[in-house]
Order: C-alpha cells, then structure tokens, then sequence
C-alpha cells in the first residue's frame, strides 16, 4: 500500500485531553494506516514562531486508532514546540498531514503477542491491540501519564512511583509474562526501554519487534535524517522502519 | 519549454541535490510518482567513488525557521549507482541530472568519466563543498582551485557541467568566475551554510558529525543576495536555490538573474511542493510580464 503523494489539509475533528495526552482525531479519505505507520503533522495555522521560532518542520507521530469511515488518532504529549503546537489545536482547524508512512507491525500469526509500551509509545500498540488483540504490559512515570492506559483492552500496568501496578520497571512484568508463556514481543517506547526489551526475548528466545522514534525531517526516505544503527549498517527509521526487527538492532 | 545548457525543461523549478530520492519517494509513493513528476528535472543525491555509511546520528537538528543537517552525503558509491540506480531511474519522465562529489580533482574527474557513456544522465553536477584534506576549507571556496579543477574535468565529459557552489567563501561571485573561466556550463547555489547546533540539555555538539549545513527559509535572504551577485558576475546560466518554499521566493531569484530554481528543505515538509511552487511561480510570472 502506498502513500497519496503530497501534503493534504484535513480538519481536525477531535480534541480529548487524557492525563497528559492530547487525543487528536481526523479522517483521511485517502489512504488507512496498518498499525505501527505514522503521519507527518503540522498544524495549517501558526506553524512557526513558538520558541525558539520552531516549529518549522512536521512532526512524525504514529497512529493510535484506525477507525471506520477513515478515521484516525494521534496520541501527543506537548515534549517541544512542535508537538506543543499540536497539543493546542481545536476542532476545526486545519491539520497537515503527510502520509501514511512506514513499515508497521506484521501481523501477529497468533494472538498472544505482548505489547510492551512505555509513555507516548504506547500509541501504535493501541492499534496494534485494536487489529489482532495481545496483552498489553505498560510502563509510566505517573499518575497523569498512567491514564494512558485507558485504551487499552485488560492492561497490565508497571509505574515508576508505585502509586498503582506493579512498582518498577514495564520489563520485569514483561520477564514474569516470558517465563509463564514466552511468546512474541511488540515493543515501543524509550529508548532504554526498547533496548531492554530486545534483551528480554532474545534470552527467551521470542521474536520481538519494536517500533523506534527518531526526529526526521520528512518521513519518506528524503533527507537521510533518521538514521538508526542495524547489523547491516545505518537504516531509514521512516522507510525500512519505524519498526524493526529486534535481532537486527545491535 | 525553458532551455537549460542545451537541455529542454518543461518548467523552471527541480529539486537541491539531496532533498528528493526518486527511488525512495517510488517505493514510498509508488509508480504515479513519475507520472506527476514535481520538477522538470531530477537531481540525484551526491554519488562519490567509494560508498559512505554517512554521519552517526543525530543528524538534523530543527532551528529558527530551518533546518541543520549532517548527513554526510551517505551514498552505495559509483559502481551501485551505475549498476543499480540507473536502471531504476529509466522511468523517470524528466532529464537526470546527476550529482558527484570527490576530494580531489583527480576523483572528480573519475567520477565524470565514468558517467560519459551513460545517455541517461544528461548533466553533472559537482559537488565542490567537499573539505580539502590540506586546508580544511571547502574544495570549492577558492576561485583559482575551482578554475584548475574545472580545466582538469572539462575535457574528460562532453555533458554540461553544472558546478555547485559552496556559499561558504569569501566571495562566491569570483568562484563562479573561476568555475566559468575552467569551463562550466552553469553554477547551482546556495548549498547550506555552515552552522553547528548544540545539545539542547548542554551536553555540548547535538550533531553526530560535528557540524552541518543550515537550510529552509533561514537561508533566503542571503540566497538571494549570493545569486544576485553571482548572475552579474557570469554569463553562463544559474540555478538559484536557498530557502525557496513559495511561487514569489522563487520568482525573486530569477528576477534576480537565475534561469532555474531548485527547490530543497521545503520538499521535506512537502513531498509536492515543487509542483505547486511551479504553478505559483507561472502565475507570479504571468502577473509580472502583464
């Protein structure tokens, strides 16, 4: 499936604040996402001059529900100028949108696969969970992050204050699930994270996959921006990513 | 038709070197991208002898209306160009212009020569903002060694020779002089600036490769008064570039002498945006002669 060339203006249709996320909905008439593929966004109006005079480029967010009628979700956390811009958008302004882009998620061959997500990356996994179900393992900072896990169908939540779940770390729940029932790891979320997760199925001998963030310019193989080191050298996060296979991500 | 160093382009706007893949943008968009192709030329991303791997990241870094990047000109080098790119790039509708780049003159000419007998490319580009080993001052920043590097490549390719030019000289007018007087059959510029970015938590460099180049609408002013000083200075064609992202910037770098604008970190946030660039600076054009 390939992306409508160029840049289009849809209107913004949804705006729902969840803990510290901005749930933004949209349709694209043109095209619909397979879990784990991302848009470039910009907002139409007022792109530029927030600090720094940034934004200047679109933002790569992926997306976190594909719905009937063309319908689509993006999870935002206001982190910069971009994505604070984003944050601020109401209904009915205009949003820019590039895409979709990417290789996203197989599609899992059962459907006891675990969705490991930490913070903002928990989006592509609630697509994920949406098209072929798993259980999802989630990790957050807090309380105003942990609502995150409102979009997920029976999670099973790590936080680093303890205030509700498991207190720790996402990976230990994630080294109790693999010694109960190894299985396939989907993955996304800090860098950190991702790396321990990797090592998790590897020792469990499961296949992992994990979607990666990288700041890009474009988001369809242009700019040569997004780099991630591979065994087999640097690869595009926006064209042969942003998700991976595990074993080849040193 | 606009004519361009002998070659017959359907408009005046195509891409900077480096800021479209064709081949990428066809994997990503698919065949139709060739069907509406957005320039009336291709320029390809720089080719040099031996592969690169390109800069660690981090390789962009977003600043005040641009862009820094350090890519490091990642390329599979001369062989795979030829062996595989060029097939590929058969099913383009528009002429190939193809982009090289050597630290000497000595690779450059190689590089030239190499590409002779291929039809399908029907002009070169140099890429003359390669640092000289010696002096650490881009190869292209001093008017008599763009002269001399011109005479060595000059008889080596009957194809037009479009040089480059690095805005990052004393003065970029008499390197174009100097490209002009080896034998060039057009300059390109403004290439990007060079800038550095730092960390934004302090930790120092944020660029894997040390420093890169500022593009995007940043750039535009000084775009225009480099090609505005370039055009007095030579009579051979120019392709005015630099923070072009709309039909009436692109239209002051031809008021100001350029024959053909290119269009770079705006195709970034716009995969289309020659194509409308191209239709704002028709009407821009229209209006102006009316």
């Amino acid at each position: 499936m390939t992306a409508p060339f160029g840049r289009r203006i849809r209107t913004l249709l949804s705006r729902r604040v969840v803990g510290r996320y901005v749930v933004l909905g949209t349709t694209d008439d043109l095209a619909v996402a397979a879990p784990g593929q991302f848009y470039m966004l910009a907002a139409a109006q007022r792109w530029g001059g927030g600090e720094g005079e940034r934004p200047f480029l679109g933002r790569a967010v992926s997306v976190m529900r594909i719905g009937e009628g063309g319908l689509v979700e993006f999870l935002l956390e206001d982190v910069g100028p971009g994505t604070k811009r984003l944050c601020e958008l109401t209904v009915g302004e205009g949003l820019l949108l590039v895409g979709p882009f990417g290789r996203g998620f197989s599609a899992p061959a059962e459907r006891d696969t675990l969705l490991v997500g930490g913070g903002i990356g928990i989006a592509p996994l609630v697509a994920v969970q949406e098209a072929w179900g798993g259980h999802a393992l989630l990790g957050f900072r807090d309380a105003e992050h942990a609502a995150g896990a409102e979009f997920f169908s029976e999670p099973t939540i790590a936080r680093d204050d303890g205030s509700i779940g498991h207190h720790g770390a996402v990976t230990e729940l994630l080294d109790r699930e693999l010694a109960a029932r190894p299985g396939p790891v989907y993955a996304c979320g800090p860098p950190a994270m991702l790396a321990a997760v990797n090592e998790r199925a590897r020792r469990h001998a499961v296949p992992s996959e994990l979607a990666l963030e990288a700041p890009m310019a474009c988001g369809f193989g242009a700019c040569y921006g997004c780099v991630v080191a591979t065994t087999a050298g640097y690869r595009r996060v926006c064209l042969d990513g942003p998700v991976f296979d595990g074993a080849v991500l040193g | 038709m606009i004519d361009f160093c002998g070659l017959s382009l359907r408009h005046r706007v195509i891409n900077a070197s480096g800021c479209f893949d064709a081949l990428a943008g066809a994997r990503v968009f698919g065949e139709r991208l060739f069907d509406e192709f957005p320039f009336s030329a291709y320029v390809s991303k720089t080719i040099t002898l031996a592969p690169r791997e390109g800069n660690p990241p981090p390789r962009l870094s977003e600043s005040a209306a641009g862009l820094i990047n350090s890519i490091g000109l990642p390329n599979r080098g001369l062989r795979a160009y030829l062996d595989d790119d060029l097939p590929a790039l058969a099913r383009l509708t528009v002429p190939l212009i193809t982009n090289v780049m050597g630290s000497t003159a000595e690779e450059i000419g190689e590089l030239v020569a190499a590409l002779e007998d291929r039809a399908q490319v029907r002009a070169i580009e140099l890429n003359v903002s390669c640092p000289n080993v010696a002096t650490g001052l881009d190869i292209g920043a001093d008017p008599k060694g763009l002269e001399a590097l011109l005479v060595h490549v000059r008889p080596l390719s009957s194809k037009p020779l479009i040089v480059k030019l690095t805005p990052n000289t004393a003065d970029v007018a008499e390197c174009a002089a100097g490209a002009e007087a080896g034998g060039a059959d057009a300059v390109s510029l403004i290439n990007t600036l060079r800038a550095v970015a730092r960390s934004p938590d302090g930790g120092g460099p944020w660029l894997g490769g040390g420093s890169g180049g500022l593009s995007g609408p940043a750039i535009r002013a000084i775009a225009l008064a480099q090609v505005s000083a370039v055009a007095r200075r030579v009579a051979i064609p120019v392709v005015g570039m630099g923070g072009v992202g709309c039909g009436r910037d692109a239209r002051e770098l031809i008021d100001v002498g350029a024959t053909l604008v290119a269009v770079g970190t705006e195709c970034f946030r716009d995969p289309a945006a020659g194509a409308r660039i191209e239709r704002e600076l028709e009407a821009a054009l229209t209006q102006y002669a009316g």
